[in-house]
């Protein structure tokens, strides 16, 4: 147990260490966020109609919600590199403890997606957002936020191990991911879809951990978001850790 | 599961299941591995001693790759027997894991991180701290002439430098028994000269080799026994030599001075002969009964029958003559060729 998580520490100061040095990267974790804000806020803002909410404020949460999904993405490159490189017959051949390598990959996007939302929320404060909740609610919205991120951190865990290329974990990636965003409270109000895609928002993951966002940060009436937003997190990485695990420990076997 | 073994008789006696720190040998037992229907090895049985080169040669496809993935825990066989180091590689997984290193066909070495920071977490993964695993960071560049790029990401690095450095990424716990999944493919001749140097002075440290490689003179040159595999089979193994000699003795190799003459020299110098002489490219080629006379016997036949010799002269066989004797097809299919334009048998 020592030995994980010292193994999974060494692989999360890895990918954290490159990281500066992959600049586009660095660019997909800040620039690019701040971009999809600002063109929702004055494109579409002005066009969708949020009864009882600047959609500014209601943009924030939903749209910060959509990006850290997204920022397990490079767990996926990252791992599906590594593949594809040998470096995962390196570790594999190396006496440490068998899930650190996604352990601490998963745990490096945890670092980079703390930085991501706090470039969300301070952009948000600039154009117009205000929290409306207490400081120990604003805290909890981190948390689950956090929680939700490194949920898709396995999910993308085992993207990346399961495809041939980054090129197929980028497209496989956006058609899983992207019309979950939308068809969900993200970025308009539920009340406004066809009654089909309605019925699909209601039940889909991101609008509950979107509502729960705007609970715990603009007070909105919370139902049992909450909890939901923690089960279905806690949900995603009992499924798909173990399988990630299962696919590493397999990895690249067939060559 | 059945397995085949070529020699039923070197499966007796059990296995040493105890590791000695000083057991730096291979022992491979009826390994069997299959990939869907194709069985990538197919019964094969290796020994290298402590301190020993094992060559592993083969074309593309054979195996190799497959066989030291076995060897280095990475896959698991689905029969045999394996045993590196003292340790079974199935059962002892984990503690073989900290005596072996494995240095892959592409330099597994992550190019966003420099040469220091590449070795430094190796250091760590194998569970030593932090500043002994810089330590023994620093000892690796400066042995594998990487100093001065230790703090430069290996992004930066030749093809030569990537594959030093995963050379060293592999020795960074001292293994006595290290694989080396074809070192040199890829590299150009000085850089390939230069890896195989170090590869010997690790030998003459007493360090236990398994090496694959499409290269015959690499084999030739560092292996102390090799193993030729082809279909996921052992064809055949032993010394350099002893391959060399199971194809057959010294050749004698004359160029004509007119090509046109061939098959009458072929009927002149027949009494010499162990096999029927055969003409390949204008050069006439023939097995000689005896090694001892034959140059000057051939000469006077040549020359009471007033035939033109360019040139004449005594060839061992090389490995490539092995291994188209062995499997039918040359090692290689495009180039080293000299030996391989035609079926000889």
């Amino acid at each position: 147990m020592r030995r994980l998580v010292s193994d999974t520490l060494v692989i999360a100061e890895r990918n954290l260490v490159r990281l500066p040095r992959a600049p586009d990267l660095l660019l997909a974790f800040t620039v690019q966020p701040i971009m999809f804000v600002l063109l929702f806020v004055y494109v579409f803002g002005g066009a969708i109609n949020t009864p009882g909410y600047d959609y500014v404020d209601f943009l924030i949460p939903g749209i910060i919600v959509q990006n850290i999904a997204f920022g397990g993405f490079v767990t996926a490159l990252g791992l599906n590199e590594d593949l594809h490189k040998g470096l995962i017959d390196r570790f594999r051949s190396l006496p440490m403890a068998r899930p650190a390598v996604l352990a601490g990959r998963t745990l490096a996007d945890v670092v980079t997606n703390t930085l991501s939302v706090c470039v969300l929320v301070v952009t948000g404060l600039i154009i117009g957002f205000s929290f409306g909740t207490s400081a120990g609610e604003i805290l909890a919205g981190f948390g689950i936020l956090l929680l939700f991120g490194y949920a898709f951190s396995w999910v993308f865990a085992l993207l990346g191990l399961l495809v041939n290329s980054p090129e197929s974990a980028n497209s496989l990636g956006f058609i899983a991911v992207f019309p979950l965003t939308f068809i969900s409270s993200a970025f308009v109000p539920v009340a406004s879809m066809p009654s089909a895609l309605r019925w699909f928002a209601d039940i889909n993951p991101f609008t509950i951990v979107v509502d729960a966002m705007r609970s715990l940060w603009l007070g909105a009436p919370a139902g049992n978001s909450v909890w939901g937003a923690v089960a279905w997190s806690v949900g995603i990485i009992a499924v798909f850790a173990p399988l990630a695990v299962a696919r590493y420990r397999r990895a690249a076997g067939g060559r | 599961m059945t397995t085949n073994v070529q020699d039923p008789a070197m499966r007796s006696g059990p296995p040493p299941t105890t590791p000695d720190s000083d057991d730096a040998t291979i022992r491979v037992r009826g390994v069997v591995k299959s990939f869907g229907d194709v069985r990538a090895l197919d019964g094969v049985d290796l020994e290298a001693a402590s301190g020993t080169v094992l060559g592993l040669l083969g074309p593309n496809g054979a195996g190799k790759t497959t066989a030291v993935r076995v060897l280095t825990t990475l896959l698991k066989p689905d029969a045999g027997e394996i045993h590196v180091a003292g340790l079974d590689a199935v059962r002892d997984a984990a503690r073989l894991r900290e005596r072996i290193g494995l240095a892959g066909q592409y330099a597994a070495v992550d190019e966003n991180l420099t040469g220091a920071e590449n070795l430094t977490m190796v250091g760590r993964l194998y569970g030593m701290p932090r500043s002994q695993a810089k330590q023994r960071a620093g000892e690796l560049l400066e042995r594998f002439d990487l100093a001065d790029a230790g703090g430069r990401p290996a992004r930066g690095y030749s093809g030569g430098m990537r594959r030093r450095l995963d050379l060293a990424a592999a020795l960074v716990a001292r293994p006595p028994v290290l694989f080396l999944d074809e070192p040199t493919t890829g590299l150009d001749p000085r850089s390939r000269l230069a890896l195989w140097e170090t590869i010997e002075g690790l030998v003459a440290d007493g360090t236990t080799v398994l090496l694959t490689t499409q290269y015959l003179d690499e084999a030739d040159r560092l292996a102390d026994r090799i193993a030729v595999i082809d279909h996921g089979k052992v064809i055949a193994d032993g010394t350099s030599d002893e391959l060399k000699d199971r194809v057959g003795g010294e050749r004698l190799e004359i160029k004509l001075s007119d090509g046109a003459q061939a098959a009458a020299v072929g009927e002149l110098l027949a009494p010499m002969a162990a096999e029927p002489p055969f003409t390949e490219d204008g050069v006439v080629k023939l097995a000689v009964r005896q090694r001892t006379g034959a140059i000057v016997e051939a000469v006077r036949r040549l020359d009471e029958a007033g035939v033109g010799i360019e040139d004449l002269g005594l060839k061992r066989p090389t490995l490539d003559d092995v291994f188209l004797t062995l499997t039918g097809h040359a090692a290689e299919a495009s180039d080293d060729s000299e030996n391989g334009k035609e079926e000889r048998r």
